[in-house]
């Protein structure tokens, strides 16, 4: 597996390939000890997806997804408990609802629907937690740099309109 | 619309002088026919400003949250798509439903001024019921011109809810309903239909015009937290860039997010908008959204229960 730096890297060529900012919403008791398995288990994801640890997937307010789209996310990732295993029994019902519907009304309003994501990883599952990111960053890649939701402002001098990777339609 | 009035005006009379209530929460003349504001009035003198007509589409439902503080019972004049977004305030405990006698007052549909004046011009004295329940009769400087209901009806009337009042002390009903409504998710489907970038373009069109007036926010029934969101300075988004980003895009999204579940499709957000954007076709989406995912609901109709967004099912889907 090869190592990708944060930001846009330069490949042999000396051209710039692009590496999606990915945001992963991991849950304390499973997605993010499944986190550190794949770590402990040498299972290798993309070093641009950073994890911000939260109590349960539903503390995740619609509005922290927005804010990270508009601050240069290119995807957004949101892990929890499998429904039924969540450790404050019903947060993460509450979460698929929230973000069923959120992710269907940013797609609505023309964002990338593969851009952002909720999955269930438990603890054991280190694996399915590297082949999620992994899945999840290479789709972002196709998509491109996330221009349509992000404040320009918040843009850093390589988020310009230079980077390489085309806005797909659908 | 005489008689209408005239049995509105004599009720809330009756109500003030028999000291049954303590004040009448209803629509005030303006300067000119179209030009109607909510208020309400505490004595029989102060109602010789009250009107009930055609322009009367205000939602007068949000202003209980603050009249409903003073001293007394109101009354207050509720349109059947009023009497969800009333129920609502009183699931939320924003309005005691005790301190108000709601009565439901007739509506065939409200007009629009812009409409109206597009239809016969401007200097638009009053719009007035013909023989033919189809036709209005619009009266200007100029003249009179009889046209079809529905071309001057507001866009929150041609997706009317019915005819019903979910909440009601008393009635005053004077004349067989009618049906002004149609298909409400037609505008949504036509949207869902286009392509990612169609819909980016179209939204990007519309709400980049939004001049961050709050309107829509400061006239929404559900929109009723005390301290909002959107009034903290160090939130950054209490100002607008002047920029076609997709910035202003986000206060739309947060904003319909926040009443999702909860917004009864009053429609008063579209009908307040300076610049005419459609803020409707959100919160239509969302309701569009959970009546196909998890099962029909109406906010509103009923008084208590759990909104759509505070419950779950274990078998819900992704």
């Amino acid at each position: 597996m090869q190592s990708i730096e944060n930001g846009n890297a330069l490949n042999g060529a000396g051209t710039q390939t692009f590496v999606p900012k990915i945001v992963a919403f991991c849950c304390n008791w499973c997605s993010y000890a499944g986190a550190d398995l794949a770590g402990s288990s040498r299972l290798a994801y993309p070093a641009s997806v950073k994890i911000i640890r939260v109590p349960c997937s539903c503390r995740v307010n619609p509005t922290f997804v927005l804010k990270a789209f508009q601050q240069g996310a290119d995807g957004v990732i949101l892990c929890g408990c499998h429904p039924g295993d969540c450790h404050y029994v019903t947060g993460n019902y509450y979460t698929r609802r929230r973000m069923a519907l959120l992710f269907s009304f940013l797609d609505y309003l023309g964002i990338e629907r593969d851009r952002m994501r909720v999955e269930w990883v438990s603890a054991a599952e280190g694996a399915r937690f590297s082949q999620v990111m992994n899945d999840f960053v290479s789709k972002v890649t196709a998509l491109g740099e996330n221009r349509k939701i992000a404040d320009i402002r918040c843009k850093g001098a390589s988020g310009g309109e230079d980077v390489a990777g085309g806005n797909n339609d659908d | 619309m005489t008689d209408l009035y005239n049995a509105c005006l004599s009720r809330a009379q009756e109500l003030l002088k028999s000291g049954e209530v303590s004040r009448v929460v209803g629509w005030k003349k303006g300067e000119f026919c179209f030009d109607v504001s909510p208020a309400y009035f505490e004595s029989a003198e102060e109602l010789n400003e009250f009107t009930y007509d055609y322009f009367c589409g205000a939602n007068l439902s949000k202003y209980l949250v603050q009249i409903a503080k003073k001293e007394g019972k109101s009354a207050v004049f509720l349109k059947p798509c009023d009497t969800y977004s009333f129920n609502e305030l009183v699931k939320e405990h924003r309005v005691p439903r005790e301190k108000i006698h709601v009565i439901a007052v007739e509506c065939r549909g409200k007009a629009d001024i812009k409409k109206a004046e597009s239809v016969a011009g401007e200097g638009v004295l009053g719009i007035n019921e013909t023989d033919d329940v189809n036709l209005l009769e619009i009266k200007t400087r100029s003249g009179k011109t009889q046209t079809e209901r529905r071309n001057i009806l507001l866009t929150k009337c041609l997706s009317c809810k019915g005819k019903k009042h979910v909440a009601a002390d008393e009635k005053i009903i004077l004349k067989e309903p009618i049906e002004t409504g149609s298909d409400r998710f037609a505008g949504v489907e036509k949207l869902e239909a286009m392509t990612a970038e169609q819909r980016f373009a179209f939204w990007k069109s519309e709400l980049s015009r939004c001049i961050r007036c709050n309107a829509c926010r400061n006239v929404c029934p559900a929109c009723t937290c005390v301290k909002c969101v959107f009034d903290n300075p160090e939130s950054g988004v209490a100002a607008k860039a002047n920029d076609t980003s997709f910035e202003e895009q986000l206060f739309h999204v947060i904003r319909a997010f926040h009443v999702a579940g909860r917004c009864t499709d009053c429609g008063e957000c579209t009908r307040v908008c300076p610049q005419g954007i459609p803020l409707h076709l959100l919160n239509r989406k969302f309701i569009k959204d959970i009546d196909t995912k998890y099962g029909e609901f109406q906010a509103g109709e009923e008084a208590e229960g759990k909104t759509p967004l505070t419950s779950f099912k274990e078998d819900d889907g992704q």
